[in-house]
């Protein structure tokens, strides 16, 4: 399957965005729902400038839409976003099922070692 | 290949994990109380995990610490009820978020000669429950691109 070169950096510049714990945990809050950039630099301990820039990335990743209308631009998490989340908790699922394989083959050691 | 289910539906603070094993219960149970045993697959992979102290019984505790190129990650928790076979209910807490303890409830049920076990885990809030995911999300992510930079070293030839 031929790659196509704009979905790739796309997919790249999602990595990147959420390589960043402070950004995984804004991800985390917009999942619950829309915030305000306020609402969303509350839990940091950074200054508004560095959770702006955050922000810019997001958006730029796609995993975030702002509204053009309103004092307040709540942001959101963009549907597409809703996708890579659902990833997201697969990739849990699958750091988990990595686990419980290790866990498969001990047990596979025992039961031969008791025969 | 035994799927590993996971549920974390919005806006609660729980996840629930089942995953059944080709082992009857007995030998389930002791892979999670046998400090050597438990060494042999507790944790992200690419780490090494040391047990340092594990004494399942209700009332007892239990410690591991996860060792790897991004340092060291320590574990701790107690046994609330151990019944052999069947049950453990434990607290847990990642000493890198102190007082963030969760409860977690494992019940080994037996099918038919096999494995069935459920995991449910209960966070002090939706946010501690997400962080923990964005956590495992992290090991996941770095997990796939050590398997991605192995496939390409060795030029595994793509499936069609």
């Amino acid at each position: 399957m031929p790659v196509d070169q704009t979905d790739d950096d796309q997919l790249d510049r999602a990595f990147t965005a959420l390589g960043d714990p402070v950004r995984r945990a804004m991800i985390a809050r917009l999942s619950r729902g829309a915030a305000t950039v306020n609402e969303l630099a509350e839990p940091f301990p950074i200054t508004k400038q560095a959770v702006s820039r955050h922000i810019q990335v997001l958006e730029a990743a796609g995993l975030i839409t702002r509204s053009r209308d309103g004092q307040r631009r709540p942001c959101r998490l963009d549907p597409a976003a809703l996708e890579a989340l659902t990833s997201w908790i697969d990739t849990y699922r699958l750091a988990t099922e990595a686990q419980y394989r290790r866990l498969d083959d001990v047990l596979d050691t025992v039961k031969e070692q008791q025969r | 290949m035994n799927p590993t289910t996971i549920t974390a539906p919005p806006g609660v603070p729980y996840l629930d994990v089942v995953r059944e094993f080709d082992a009857p219960p007995e030998l389930v149970f002791r892979a999670h109380t046998d400090r050597e045993l438990v060494a042999r697959w507790l944790g992200p992979r690419g780490m090494q995990t040391e047990v340092v102290e594990l004494d399942a019984r209700s009332g007892g505790g239990y410690r591991y610490v996860h060792r790897g190129r991004e340092g060291e990650f320590r574990f701790r928790g107690v046994f609330h009820t151990v019944t052999p076979d069947k049950l453990i209910v434990q607290t847990f807490e990642y000493e890198g978020r102190p007082e963030q303890v969760s409860l977690e409830t494992a019940r080994f049920e037996d099918v038919d000669g096999r494995t069935r076990l459920s995991l449910h885990r209960v966070f002090g809030s939706v946010e501690e429950r997400d962080q923990m995911v964005a956590d495992g999300m992290e090991n996941g992510v770095r997990d796939s691109m050590e398997r991605l930079a192995e496939l390409l070293t060795h030029r595994v030839p793509a499936g069609n």
